[in-house]
């Protein structure tokens, strides 16, 4: 009896879960690379942290960080701080601030760059990944660049002297669609496929995907700087209820004996 | 000791109470784990409360400060991240866990006679509940919060002739602002908490003065033993105390699994775009709900009419409090009740996960479709009760519950 409900209930469950999505299979073409960054990696978030400070905080801002709270949980000291990362920052509790002023930002660039504290979490390190690799010469852009994970992103390719000069490889694919009268028609679109080299940078590209593997890897860590010691804390909370619930068990057990 | 006791009874019925509600107060043998939920509810409430608490010592309620001030608990406050993942987990979690309560309650016709009070206070509950956690979702001021608090309160507009005016008195002003934001947060911390507390304590009072159902929908006050106490009845305490201590250390790992290792749980307890601060100019590329309130936004999404679909929605609300007199059937439990209303209620789970899932995706003219579908089910399984609970070949209930030990 309790079997067969149980079976059904699983059953049910499964059925729950195919319906949508049987239903919604149909995908559109997804490019995103692999961040693959490691948090746990404290040597790739020290290079991430430099890396931030050359190539980013001189337009964005990270201003819930300290750059105290950054030296403790990556091992850099105040001395190694103030003189290797804080360049527009006097005192180690001081918050991560840009070097360019909003009001210059956006005469500029015409957006304000978005303040990066949380980018992470918003968006997610597989594309930042992607997005910090899809940068692309666009003479029609007033910054000549462009993306092709953000068609029209303000902020340039700052990384054109290392990473070099790329282009997009498109090819055709078709797609269904309906014509004025609402026919349906098939239609061929371009679609991205895959970069391909135009000038070299000075550095070689699997040198250049680690650099932008550990940016990647700082922005995961600022997004939540206690990320990794809550996993590790969540280990021994887990453990310490288990034991609990042993102990629970067979209290429950003992009273429950004479009940028939 | 015992002095102390005595001074206190002579003026507070505390003996008295603890006999009625714990102590002496009986409930079925054979109540299995559905029957925990309850308990596990009220250990979220506190949850919520204790936590809430906390948050309010540092969250700071104005537009200009809110989102930096989630931040710096996030950052700079000692355990602060561990108290608002507590907060926000044990948001989605309570109403997973209100959800599987009150399907429990139509698995063994909790809702029946003499329980309908129970019921319709609990559904109250349901509601207020709901309200608490839109204000909630607002305070953390990020674009999620914004657009969600903007297209939920735009609803009111649907109302004829005065519509416009209550989306701007729930609003306190003409869009979303610092005046919602400091009033959702009023409603947030204190007006609703305590009708939430005043009615647990009303749905408890009066499960108490009818007893608990159980899996057989058996009245076991109907056999009573030579002292007047229920046959199949054990006592709350030790027994239930016992159990449920077990139940809820069990639900304690899973609620710490989630805050410790997967606190947004993939973005559906807290959405991605929530983590950038709000912007009036910047409307985000999709704008869904939380997921508890999926189900009901899919059904305001596959009306075309705008008010209609949002009284389809509030109806689907209502519908749930009418369950009590819905049912005809003789029997309580699933066990003793024919196809009918097994298919029935296997259905109305399917079509409410369902619009759940429908209601996070963005609109498809197949998702529309799909959830059109779905909501003439969900509909259904109301509006046709009174004749296939009538209809339905039910089992003969037995005399004594069922408890193989």
């Amino acid at each position: 009896m309790l079997k067969i409900s149980k079976l059904r209930l699983v059953s049910l469950f499964c059925l729950m879960l195919a319906v949508p999505s049987m239903a919604f299979a149909a995908g559109g073409s997804t490019y995103m690379l692999k961040a693959k960054n490691d948090l746990n990696n404290t040597e790739s978030l020290q290079r991430g942290a430099k890396y931030y400070v050359n190539y980013c905080a001189g337009c964005h801002s990270a201003k819930y960080v300290r750059y105290s709270r950054v030296g403790a949980d990556l091992n850099i000291s105040d001395d190694e701080l103030v003189n290797n990362l804080m360049f527009n920052a006097s005192k180690p509790f001081e918050t991560m601030q840009a070097s360019m002023s909003s009001e210059d930002a956006l005469r500029w660039f015409g957006a304000a760059p978005p303040d990066l504290s949380l980018i992470s979490r918003s968006r997610n390190p597989d594309w930042l990944y992607t997005y910090l690799k899809s940068f692309y010469k666009d003479s029609s852009r007033p910054l000549g660049s462009n993306n092709i994970l953000l068609p029209g992103a303000s902020m340039p390719n700052v990384f054109w002297d290392i990473q070099g000069e790329q282009a997009p490889i498109y090819h055709d694919v078709e797609v269904a669609g309906t014509d004025e009268s609402g026919n349906k028609v098939m239609r061929t679109v371009q679609e991205f496929s895959h970069f391909a080299t135009v000038t070299p940078g000075s550095l070689e590209p699997k040198e250049f995907d680690l650099v932008v593997r550990d940016i990647v890897n700082f922005l995961d860590y600022i997004g939540e700087p206690v990320k990794v010691k809550r996993k590790k804390m969540g280990v021994w909370v887990i453990l310490y209820l288990l034991i609990l619930f042993g102990f629970a068990y067979f209290l429950k057990k003992e009273i429950w004996k004479d009940v028939h | 000791m015992s002095g102390l006791n005595a001074w206190i009874n002579k003026r507070f019925p505390l003996d008295k109470m603890m006999k009625e509600h714990v102590t002496e107060y009986y409930a079925s043998k054979n109540l299995n784990i559905w029957y925990a939920f309850g308990v596990l509810a009220l250990v979220l409430f506190v949850n919520q409360i204790v936590t809430g608490i906390f948050l309010t010592m540092n969250y700071k309620p104005s537009a200009a400060e809110a989102f930096a001030s989630v931040e710096y608990i996030m950052r700079d406050v000692e355990w602060g991240w561990l108290i608002r993942y507590m907060h926000s987990t044990g948001a989605s979690l309570f109403f997973v866990v209100i959800y599987l309560h009150m399907f429990r309650g139509m698995m063994y016709g909790s809702y029946k006679a003499p329980r309908e009070l129970v019921w319709i206070v609990g559904m109250v509950i349901y509601l207020i509940l709901m309200a608490e956690a839109f204000f909630g979702y607002l305070l953390p001021w990020g674009q999620m919060s914004y657009w969600g608090a903007n297209v939920i309160t735009e609803l009111f507009g649907a109302v004829p002739v005065i519509g416009n005016d209550i989306v701007e008195l729930v609003r306190g002003d003409y869009v979303i602002s610092d005046v919602t934001l400091n009033r959702f947060f009023a409603f947030h911390v204190i007006a609703l908490p305590l009708v939430l507390a005043l009615l647990v304590v009303v749905h408890i009072l009066a499960l108490h003065e009818v007893g608990s159902n159980n899996p057989d929908g058996i009245e076991i006050k109907e056999n009573k033993d030579a002292n007047g106490n229920p046959v199949d009845g054990i006592t709350f305490s030790p027994y239930f105390t016992s159990k449920d201590a077990v139940i809820t250390i069990g639900f304690l790992i899973i609620f710490a699994a989630i805050v410790f290792f997967a606190p947004t749980f993939g973005g559906l307890f807290l959405e991605p775009a929530n983590f950038e601060p709000a912007n009036n100019l910047k409307t985000p590329e999709h704008i869904a709900p939380v997921w508890y309130f999926t189900p009901f936004y899919a059904i305001l999404r596959a009306i075309p009419s705008k008010g209609l679909g949002a009284l389809l929605m509030g109806v689907a609300i209502l519908l749930l409090f009418l369950l009590p007199w819905l049912d005809r059937a003789q029997v309580k439990s699933i066990k003793y009740r024919g196809i009918y209303y097994k298919g029935a209620l296997a259905l109305f789970v399917i079509s409410f996960v369902v619009l759940g899932y429908l209601g996070l995706q963005a609109p498809t003219p197949m998702a529309t479709l799909m959830a059109q579908i779905f909501t003439a089910i969900y509909f259904l399984f109301f509006l046709a009760m009174p004749w296939y609970t009538k209809w339905d070949k039910n089992k003969p209930v037995p005399e004594r519950v069922t408890f193989d030990h």
